[in-house]
């Protein structure tokens, strides 16, 4: 596109948001919030979490409505809270909790909405071949018969893509689309988007993830409580700049120096249970083992087993030295097992209960209750120390914790399960949907457990958190576990090679 | 053997898919809000409200289909009823459907002794009569139990084919189904969900008021104060047994029926005078909770059923 056409459409902005503010009680959410977009342009949008940017885009989708402020798309102004008009106006989103039916097909859940109510057919046969010929185009391969509810999550998200595309959408909000892909998923997401871009879509694309956005965007906006601190070219800034606009000050991540092996405070021989064959792992006291790997390989399992929700096929499991007779989920907590779980959503929380009621969870027989009853001032103090500890933006003790921005979610839990000073802390993707101060703090946490003596067992796909944080590295593949080697022993190149599951000498 | 003599009796059949009748309107009326997302406990209430709605208007001068669309009228009142509070106020959906059953209830009687003050006996109607239909109702067997019915009959069959077609072939089944799974989707996709549930319920507990007028104006030909006597809550179950698909909800009622016509007949049989008769009428009950037992392992329960969903919170 040349400099000229570029000048035209800058005057016509495809989309427009003026003056947008937001309140959720006390909490302002947005604050006169200003921006537009062109067409062909790419905006990331950045901020810590609970700064703002899911209200935002759903202030612009029109799922809710704002205080102040106007939206306009192509000019004409969208009424407020309208979702349809938004969708008819071409504006698609793919939302940070996925909107899919599970029970209902690929096909069905891309058809819903798009036809007449009182049409006598659903057309199945028309809607696949689009959807076929979407897939292909847009390099989006997945089966439009099949139930979504057996798909994996990064099909899932080709679904939500599909179904904005299906709509000839024209502008695409993503949101925090990459959190829960695969690196090489996300690889494969940015050629979709390539591929939109070069057709003249527009997209607002959220992350945490700051070398994604240098890679896909052309402007960046960086929200800070509510507000719009900062505009960039993308040409005119980097990665360390934005980090640092982002939480309003210098970003730097802790040095994690690897440690020496403490004593082994739990040792897996020869285990098998669920996808896991045979794995050998030791955690020691005082070290970081990081689990590398593309998730579905068995993290899961591994994690479920060593805090007792899964429990032993064959092999031995051991705790500082013993044999436990029983291994449950309750035992494990009683032998200073805490878990750091990957869905928040599913494993970590309740969702309608409040924030002092997720926090005590796994504790409150023992510390909470006093003969049979609660004792929620107990309880409530123990929250409001973990707010505060632990950085959690939110009204107070009382908030339901589903009104939590993720990454403030992500705090809680870690707070609820350091502060029981736990020998052996299962991390499972710790930091996923965080932002990077936020990422930077739990990696702090984590080194000081170690340095207080804890064992560490550390899951990620993240191959740069694995390599920066571990002492020891172990790669899963196939619920195979490779031996154990020390930071800097292996190279990405031959990281990448055990992943694909060479290497394993008994390879089934 | 006297049982298979039973089973093989066209006049069995014909009683089966005649006490099914009422079963089937209801247990598809209950199938439709609870495809949409919500559970309808008004059921038991909306029943006696539309057995009586249907019996009385007749009785008032109205011609017959004219009593059922008075019934259908009442049903969805009370589904509107359900519905506003169900849904966009979503309240506990045990209580206000609870609630609308005790309502339903006590308006009906209420209404009965202020219309008919003086009566003993209730007054009988011309109720609706069987309708052979010609070249099918000589089919052996199939013929008289199957085509020699009342036509509500006819039209509880036709009626649960048309839901099962509108459920799974046309765009507005599909949101049904979508906002019984999970209404984020259906909002995200530009639809109401709240439009989409009220309408669900409202249509659904119209058939449920058929189901009920079926009984005083099909089945018998005046109206009793426990005549509905339970049915709603076996259309409830029936639901679960049919895993939410409305094919398998109707033979399950008719499943259910013919163990109720088996009872009856087994009862004046020479077997009823060995066993106590009160063993046979709990045979079909329990026989339901058995089947209910095995079937409903495999059954997709609509994720969002009776998850309430509010715009713009999360
Ligand atoms: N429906 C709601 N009711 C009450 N508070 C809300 C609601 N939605 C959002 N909030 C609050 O508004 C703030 C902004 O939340 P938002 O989800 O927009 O953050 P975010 O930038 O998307 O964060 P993250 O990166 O964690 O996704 C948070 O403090 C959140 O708790
Ligand atoms: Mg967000």
């Amino acid at each position: 596109m040349s400099a000229l056409e570029t000048g035209a459409e800058r005057a016509d902005p495809v989309l427009r948001m003026q003056g947008i503010t937001k309140r959720f009680g006390s909490v302002t959410a947005n604050e006169d919030i200003s921006f537009s977009l062109h067409k062909g342009e790419v905006i990331a949008l950045l901020g810590e979490n609970g700064a703002g940017k899911t209200t935002l885009m759903n202030i612009l989708f029109g799922q809710y409505s704002a205080d102040k402020g106007v939206v306009e798309a192509f000019g004409t102004p969208l009424p407020a809270g309208a979702p349809r008009a938004a969708l008819d106006a071409g504006v698609g989103m793919v939302h940070q909790h996925f909107t899919l039916a599970d029970n209902l097909t690929v096909w069905e859940n891309i058809a819903l909405g798009t036809q007449e109510l009182g049409a006598f057919s659903l057309r199945p046969a028309r809607v696949k071949a689009k959807t076929r010929d979407l897939s292909a185009r847009f390099h989006l391969t997945v089966d439009p018969d099949a139930r979504v509810g057996a798909l994996t999550v990064g099909e899932r998200q080709r679904v939500e893509i599909l179904k904005a595309l299906y709509r000839e959408a024209k502008v695409l909000i993503l949101d925090e689309p990459t959190a829960v892909l695969t690196p090489q998923e996300t690889d494969a997401l940015f050629a979709t988007l390539r591929e939109a871009i070069s057709m003249g879509l527009s997209i607002v694309f959220i992350s945490h993830k700051l070398h994604e956005v240098m890679a896909i965007a052309h402007r960046v906006l960086v929200l800070r409580h509510g507000r719009l601190v900062a505009e960039r070219e993308i040409g005119d800034t980097n990665a360390e700049e934005l980090a640092s606009i982002m939480v309003g000050g210098e970003v730097r991540a802790p040095e994690v120096p690897a440690l020496p092996a403490g004593p082994a405070l739990l040792t897996l021989t020869g285990a098998t249970a669920g996808v896991l064959q045979d794995v050998d792992l030791t955690l020691n006291a005082g070290q970081i083992t990081g689990i590398a790997g593309v998730s579905g390989n068995g993290q899961g399992a591994l994690s479920d087993l060593i805090s007792g929700v899964l429990t032993l096929q064959s092999g031995e499991m051991q705790i500082a030295g013993q044999t436990p007779t029983h291994w449950d989920a309750r035992t494990a907590i009683a032998h200073g097992v805490g878990r750091i779980p990957e869905d928040r959503h599913k494993a970590g929380t309740i969702a309608d209960f409040d924030l002092t009621e997720n926090a005590i969870l796994e504790t409150y027989q023992t510390d909470f209750s006093r003969a049979g009853w609660m004792d929620w001032t107990k309880a409530r103090r123990h929250t409001e120390h973990l707010i505060q500890t632990y950085d959690v933006r939110c009204p107070g003790p009382d908030t339901p914790i589903r009104l939590l921005s993720g990454g403030n979610m992500q705090k809680l839990i870690l707070g609820r399960v350091l502060e029981e000073n736990p020998q052996i802390i299962v991390a499972n993707q710790p930091v996923r949907g965080l932002d990077i101060g936020a990422v930077n703090y739990v990696h702090s946490r984590l080194a000081a457990a170690r340095e207080s003596g804890s064992a560490i067992l550390l899951i990620s796909e993240d191959l740069d958190e694995i390599m920066k944080l571990s002492d020891k590295i172990h790669v899963i593949s196939e619920g195979r576990l490779s031996p154990a080697f020390l930071r800097g022993a292996l190279s990405v190149a031959e990281i990448g090679k055990w992943m694909a599951g060479q290497g394993f000498a008994h390879a089934s | 053997m006297e049982l298979l003599d039973i089973l093989l009796s066209a006049s069995f059949w014909a009683a089966a898919i005649r006490i099914a009748s009422p079963l089937i309107f209801a247990t598809i009326g209950e199938l439709i809000c609870e495809r949409a997302g919500v559970l309808n406990l008004g059921i038991e209430g909306i029943m006696v409200a539309g057995a009586f709605a249907g019996w009385i208007s007749v009785w008032a001068g109205l011609p017959l289909w004219g009593g059922v669309a008075v019934a259908l009228i009442v049903g969805m009142a009370f589904g509107l009823l359900h519905s506003v509070l169900s849904v966009p106020f979503g309240l506990s959906q045990h209580v206000v459907g609870v609630g609308i059953t005790l309502l339903a209830t006590s308006v009906t009687f209420y209404t009965y002794r202020v219309v008919l003050p003086e009566v003993s006996s209730p007054p009988k109607i011309e109720a609706f009569q069987p309708f052979e239909i010609p070249l099918f109702s000589d089919i052996p067997l199939l013929g008289p139990a199957l085509f020699s019915q009342t036509p509500l009959t006819y039209a509880a069959f036709v009626m649960a084919g048309l839901t099962a077609f509108v459920l799974f072939r046309t765009p507005l089944g599909l949101a049904v189904r979508a906002a019984g799974e999970n209404p984020s989707a259906v909002a995200a996709q530009g639809l109401s969900v709240t439009a989409i549930r009220m309408g669900a319920v409202i249509v659904g507990s119209g058939l449920m008021a058929v189901g009920g007028a079926f009984l005083t104006m099909s089945a018998f030909d005046s109206f009793f104060f426990d005549m509905v006597g339970g049915r709603g809550w076996i259309c409830i179950a029936l639901v679960v047994f049919g895993a939410w698909r409305p094919g398998k909800a109707l033979l399950g009622a008719i499943l259910f029926a013919a163990f109720d016509a088996l009872q009856i007949r087994v009862q004046q049989a020479s077997l009823g005078t060995v066993i106590p008769y009160q063993i046979f009428l709990m045979m079909p009950y329990v026989l339901s909770i058995l089947a209910l037992v095995l079937m409903s392992r495999s059954a997709q329960v609509p994720a969002a059923l009776m998850v309430p969903f509010n715009k713009g919170t999360r």
